[in-house]
Formats: structure tokens, C-alpha cells, sequence
């Protein structure tokens, strides 16, 4: 008996602290992820009142027992007033898209170039790539600002050398926010691209090259299929945090773009109607989450079809 | 005629690294030639150079009287398989085995055919559909081997084809390809650093050394006459005897000094040339007694290794000069030699080999 707790209290610790380490980032993401998760969806389905917090409670249990206050209000009043909200999520998901698409078509080419230099050079290349987060990104718009100002740096330049007559208007044009969002999100698309080209093997492209493929017909049929993990990796990286961003648009865009960050913030803040803020960011997450958690579920399907069955594998 | 392959004079360098050294060698038409080295010997580099991949520093490449140079990998009449075979991860196998085929222009029926008598070839029909992840490693190599037979070359160059198989399958696996090889009779050069592969696949061999080529022969002369220490040194295993030439005659020299051993030998060779024998482990003889044959040496057993069929021996003779020898078990009431005795080596002169390096 006494032996038999013995060999338990050895196997304590291992197994305890096995399950620690899963456990820890479990709970965290269940307070920190989940909970609040779920809070703006109860929010989004009560009404707004004065006082802290400016919300009813979804239900509870006062003097005439069981009450709640759902309701699908303000849902409705995104439908009824969707035009209003239709712009900003347009113009949002239309910069996601379109800084999606630059930071690509910038990234594609860089993250290629820095998997194929040798490994010395590799690793300053990503240290250069990741030195920008190391700044907080505020300090980067701002001299980003700097830099287009009518009385800029990029325009007193111009106007010194006579390149120019007159300051170019750069700020407050769709040309700054797109800047701003590509500096700030470029690093999201190498590294994903580059983490499936460095592993590219280089012999594939011999390969190729060797049973008579051209450049172009190398790219589309070896390299593309096989970084495409990479570029959505990296699109899904950008796109995602882009259709919320409002600091870039608020700082580097003029004022007649209105961005669903902005509603947002300005439904949070300025209306103090926590409910149908709740509302517009569920309805947002789902618009967004929706095609994604589709796709994945493809993925694993697809994955699942081709897993092979060793003993077929062996035998034939 | 000329030979099909002809490389005249080729160096190739990488920054300050020589990988090969003005290397000319002839190949002829429908040969299964190796090319045999240790690693960074330049023979991986030099089939590189065939295929298109590396451009030559110096020197002419000619394959089928063309000279090669400024030719793209794609228009040579060579394919390549790699080591790791370098099968396209997201594509079928017949997809791979297509690919060729389908930058040629082949679509349809006629692809479809060609894939299937390739898939056939390769013993590999029915796994067309299968990605190259659910394939054993022997299945790889055979898919690999379609694939760069799709285009029908006139040249294949193999680099490690048998590496990455197991001991046994690699076995099974020389003797299809040098099958395969016959059938189409497609010239084949094969690189390998393994000299069982090198000796079974090859009609001739090249070995390399530091971006050169020492000697190209038929295995069975490399083996038995080879041209240098070097050569005899890395193919199996064999006992040196560093000596002077004390007298000589028609057809044999013999040394003096610490040892008496007579060599055949047809080469003008003066009384006092310095002169290096080499004798193979399983032409010397080991007995208990003295037999009275020429060359017997009495020796002391060092080492001994019983491996089965035969039993490997180090022995070393009074003056301290080692011989490695392997004795068969013939008959299994034999008494053999155990560490420390006492017994008698002897050899043919016909087997001792003179090297004057």
C-alpha cells in the first residue's frame, strides 16, 4: 500500500507538469480570448442604457425571479441602416484587399530573394525584415508623415533638385494609407513566404529546368503550387488585422474615408451604444471568419484524402 | 568516329575551389559508365556539367558531336535524376512522370500512353494516381527513374541513384537498372561513392580524385591492375610493401632487404627503383606449416576477425611489416591460426601488383 503511493508520488510531477503546460495557454486563451468573446456577444444582444456598464444585463435574477433583456434590436438596426455601415466595411475590406495584394506582390519577390541567399546573409536579411517591429508602429507613420508632408522631406527634396515646381499632395491620399499599410504589414507577408520557400528544395527547379520547363512554366507549375501555403498564410495575416486598422487611415488618410475601425470606435465612444457596437464586430467577425474556417475545413479534408496508408504504400 | 560523349579538358572552379581539374574523358555510345570518388572529389560537379546545370570554367563538352556550350538544360538530349530524386511534392506520380512530356507539348491520349508503357516499365502501373509522399523509397527512385527517361535522352546521368534504399533493396535495384538500361540502351553515366555499385552497375569506371579522373577501366582491371596506390588503395582492401628493386629478369623483380618477395613484372624497371607492392587480403595464403612455395613469409597472428565464409587476418612479419589477408573456410575441421601463433603467408607472383608511386 505504501509502496503503491510511492511509484504514484514519483509519476506526480511528470504528469502534473505535462499537463501544466498544456493547461496554462488553455486557461489563458479561455479568459483573455474566449470570455470576451463571448461577453460582446451577449452585448450585442441586449439594449443600451445609462450608467456602468452602459448596457442591460443579457438575463439574471431579481425581485420577480428569472428576466432578460434579449433582443435582436440591434441587428435590425444594422439591417435597416446598412447602408451607413455598408461603406465603411467596404472601404475597409477594399484596403485589407488592396494592401493584401501590394504587400504580396512586394513581398513575393523579396522573400524569394532572401531564401536563396546564402545562410550568412539570411539571417541579417530577416533581421532587417523583423527590425521594424522592433519601433512602435506610431513612431513609424509619424515619420512616414515626415517624410510626405506638403513641406516634407520628400517634396523639399523635389522642389531643391527642380524636379518639382509645386509640393505634391501626398498626405490625405489613398497613395499615404496604402505606404502606411504596406511599411506596417510587409513583415507579415515575407516571413510566411519566405518559411515555405527556404524550404523549397532547389533541386525541383533543376528539375524542371532539366525536363524542359521554362521560367515562366517553372513558376506557375512548381513554384507557386508549392509557396501557395505561404501566400495565404501571409494574406490571411495581413488581411485580417487590415480590415480593423483605423490608426494608418485616422493618421495618414483624408477625411472623407470612413473605416469600420472608425464606426466602431465612434459607436464604442462617441455614442456610448455598447450593444450595436457588439453587433457590427460579431457581424464583422462572422463576414470574415466564415470563408476562412470554410476553407480550412476543405484543407483538412483534402489532407485527410491524401494521407497515405502505409501497407498499400508497401505493398505495391 | 567520334565517341558520343567527349569532355576535352574541363576545369570548373567555385570562388577559389577547384572542383574539377582539366578532366578529358571519352564516352561511347549505349555504355553504363560510373563515375567512382569519395565526397568533394568533383564528380557530382562533373555530372552538373553534363546536364547543363553549371556551366564549364574551361574546357569543351561535346555530346553527339554538338558542342554543349551556352546550351540550356532543357535543349540538351540529357535528363537527370537526383539523389533525392526530386519528385514534384504536389503532383501525382504519373503527373511527374508527365511533366516532361507535357512542356514537350504531349496532351491527351498520346500522354496517357506514354505515361502508362513508362509506369510500366518501371514496374509502377496501377500507382499513377498516388503523390509521391505514399510511395516507399523504392517506389520513388523508380518514379524518379521514369520521369527522366520521359523524354527519351539520348545521355542519363544518375547521381546516387541507389543512396537513399536499403542495403537489400539497393541489391535488387542494380540489377533492374542495368536491365533497364540494356532494354533502351540509353547511354547512362552514374555517379557513386560506393564501389560494390560502382563494381555490379558499370561496364567501365572512372575514379576521381580531387577533380580528376586516376584511372577509367573496366572494374575487374581496376581491381586487379591498378594503376596507382591510390586506385588500388580505394577499391576493397589490400597490403603495401614499400621496396627497392634488388634483381630482376625477363619477367619479375625481386626486392631484398628485410623481406624476399618476387613480383611478375613487364615494366623496365632498374635494379634500385624505388617500387610499392600491393597484394589483395584474399590471394594471400595462410597456413600453420611451411609449404615451401616462393614468397612465404613467416608471420605472428595480430587481429582476426571470423566473419562466417571467411575469416579476416592482420598479421605482422618479424621485420614488422603488416599483411591483410582473408582465409576462406573450406573446410570447417580446419584448425585456424588463433591471436599470437605462429604460421606462414604465401602468394603468386602473378598477384603481386608493382606500383611505382
Amino acid at each position: 500500500m505504501v509502496r503503491g503511493m510511492g511509484k504514484y508520488l514519483v509519476n506526480l510531477p511528470a504528469v502534473t507538469g505535462r499537463r501544466l503546460v498544456i493547461a496554462l495557454p488553455l486557461i489563458w486563451l479561455a479568459v483573455f480570448f474566449f470570455l470576451p468573446l463571448v461577453e460582446t456577444l451577449q452585448v450585442s444582444f441586449t439594449s443600451p442604457r445609462r450608467g456602468i456598464p452602459p448596457y442591460e444585463p443579457l438575463w439574471g435574477i431579481g425581485d420577480d425571479g428569472f428576466f432578460t433583456n434579449f433582443t435582436t434590436g440591434n441587428y435590425a438596426l444594422l439591417l435597416q441602416y446598412w447602408s451607413d455601415y455598408f461603406g465603411p466595411a467596404f472601404n475597409s475590406i477594399k484596403l485589407a484587399f488592396f494592401s493584401t495584394l501590394v504587400c504580396l506582390l512586394f513581398a513575393y519577390p523579396m522573400a524569394w530573394w532572401i531564401a536563396r541567399s546564402n545562410e550568412k546573409w539570411r539571417t541579417i536579411l530577416l533581421v532587417l525584415v523583423m527590425l521594424p517591429f522592433w519601433t512602435s508602429s506610431l513612431l513609424r507613420i509619424y515619420a512616414l508623415i515626415g517624410l510626405l508632408n506638403p513641406n516634407g522631406f520628400i517634396n523639399a527634396a523635389g522642389l531643391w533638385l527642380g524636379l518639382i515646381d509645386a509640393p505634391i499632395q501626398m498626405m490625405q491620399t489613398d497613395f499615404s494609407i496604402y505606404m502606411g499599410m504596406v511599411l506596417t504589414y510587409l513583415p507579415l507577408m515575407i516571413l510566411p513566404l519566405y518559411a515555405v520557400m527556404v524550404r523549397l528544395d532547389a533541386d525541383l527547379l533543376d528539375a524542371a529546368a532539366d525536363l524542359g520547363g521554362s521560367g515562366i512554366q517553372i513558376f506557375r507549375t512548381i513554384i507557386l503550387p508549392l509557396t501557395l501555403p505561404g501566400i495565404i498564410a501571409g494574406s490571411l495575416l495581413v488581411f485580417i488585422p487590415a480590415v480593423g486598422e483605423f490608426v494608418i487611415p485616422a493618421l495618414l488618410g483624408g477625411p472623407d474615408q470612413l473605416m469600420m475601425g472608425k464606426v466602431l470606435w465612434t459607436e464604442f465612444f462617441r455614442n456610448r451604444d455598447w450593444p450595436v457596437a457588439s453587433a457590427i464586430a460579431m457581424l464583422l467577425l462572422a463576414i470574415l471568419t466564415v470563408p476562412i474556417i470554410y476553407a480550412r475545413y476543405q484543407d483538412g479534408r483534402d489532407a485527410v484524402a491524401e494521407t497515405p496508408n502505409p501497407k498499400q504504400a508497401e505493398a505495391g | 568516329m567520334a565517341p558520343f560523349i567527349r569532355l576535352k579538358s574541363i576545369s570548373k572552379h567555385f570562388a577559389d575551389v577547384v572542383a574539377v581539374d582539366d578532366l578529358s574523358l571519352d564516352i561511347e555510345k549505349g555504355e553504363l559508365f560510373c563515375l567512382l570518388g569519395a565526397s568533394g572529389c568533383g564528380k557530382s560537379t562533373l555530372l552538373r556539367l553534363l546536364a547543363g546545370f553549371e556551366s564549364p570554367t574551361k574546357g569543351v563538352i561535346e555530346i553527339d558531336g554538338q558542342d554543349m556550350a551556352g546550351v540550356a538544360p532543357a535543349d540538351r538530349p540529357v535528363n537527370f535524376m537526383f539523389q533525392n530524386y526530386a519528385l514534384f511534392p504536389h503532383m501525382s506520380v504519373a503527373d511527374n512522370i508527365g511533366y516532361g512530356l507535357r512542356r514537350a507539348g504531349m496532351r491527351g491520349t498520346e500522354l496517357a500512353e506514354r505515361v502508362d508503357s513508362l509506369l510500366k516499365l518501371v514496374r509502377l502501373h496501377k500507382l499513377g494516381g498516388r503523390k509521391p509522399h505514399q510511395l516507399s523509397g523504392g517506389q520513388r527512385q523508380r518514379v524518379a527513374l521514369a520521369r527522366a527517361l520521359a523524354r527519351r535522352p539520348k545521355l542519363l546521368l544518375l547521381d546516387e541513384p541507389l543512396a537513399a534504399l536499403d542495403k537489400k533493396l539497393r541489391e535488387d535495384t542494380q540489377f533492374e537498372l542495368v536491365d533497364i538500361q540494356e532494354k533502351l540502351g540509353t547511354t547512362f553515366i552514374v555517379v557513386t561513392h560506393d564501389q560494390e555499385e560502382a563494381m555490379t552497375l558499370a561496364g567501365r569506371i572512372g575514379i576521381m580524385d580531387a577533380g580528376q579522373l586516376v584511372q577509367v577501366d573496366a572494374p575487374r582491371r581496376l581491381y586487379e591492375r591498378p594503376k596507382s596506390s591510390f586506385v588500388a588503395d580505394f577499391l576493397g582492401t589490400i597490403s603495401f610493401v614499400d621496396a627497392v628493386v634488388a634483381s630482376r629478369d625477363q619477367t619479375s623483380i625481386t626486392i631484398g632487404g628485410y623481406l624476399n618477395i618476387c613480383a611478375a613484372c613487364d615494366d623496365d624497371l632498374p635494379v634500385g627503383a624505388a617500387v610499392k607492392l600491393a597484394i589483395r587480403p584474399e590471394k594471400i595464403y595462410l597456413s600453420r606449416t611451411k609449404s615451401g612455395n616462393v614468397n612465404e613469409i613467416e608471420v605472428v597472428v595480430e587481429d582476426l576477425a571470423y566473419l562466417g565464409f571467411a575469416t579476416n587476418y592482420r598479421v605482422k612479419t618479424a621485420s614488422g611489416q603488416m599483411f591483410k589477408l582473408q582465409q576462406q573456410q573450406r573446410r570447417s575441421l580446419d584448425a585456424p591460426l588463433s591471436w599470437g601463433e605462429t604460421g606462414y603467408v604465401h602468394f603468386d607472383p602473378q598477384d603481386v601488383i608493382v606500383l611505382q608511386d
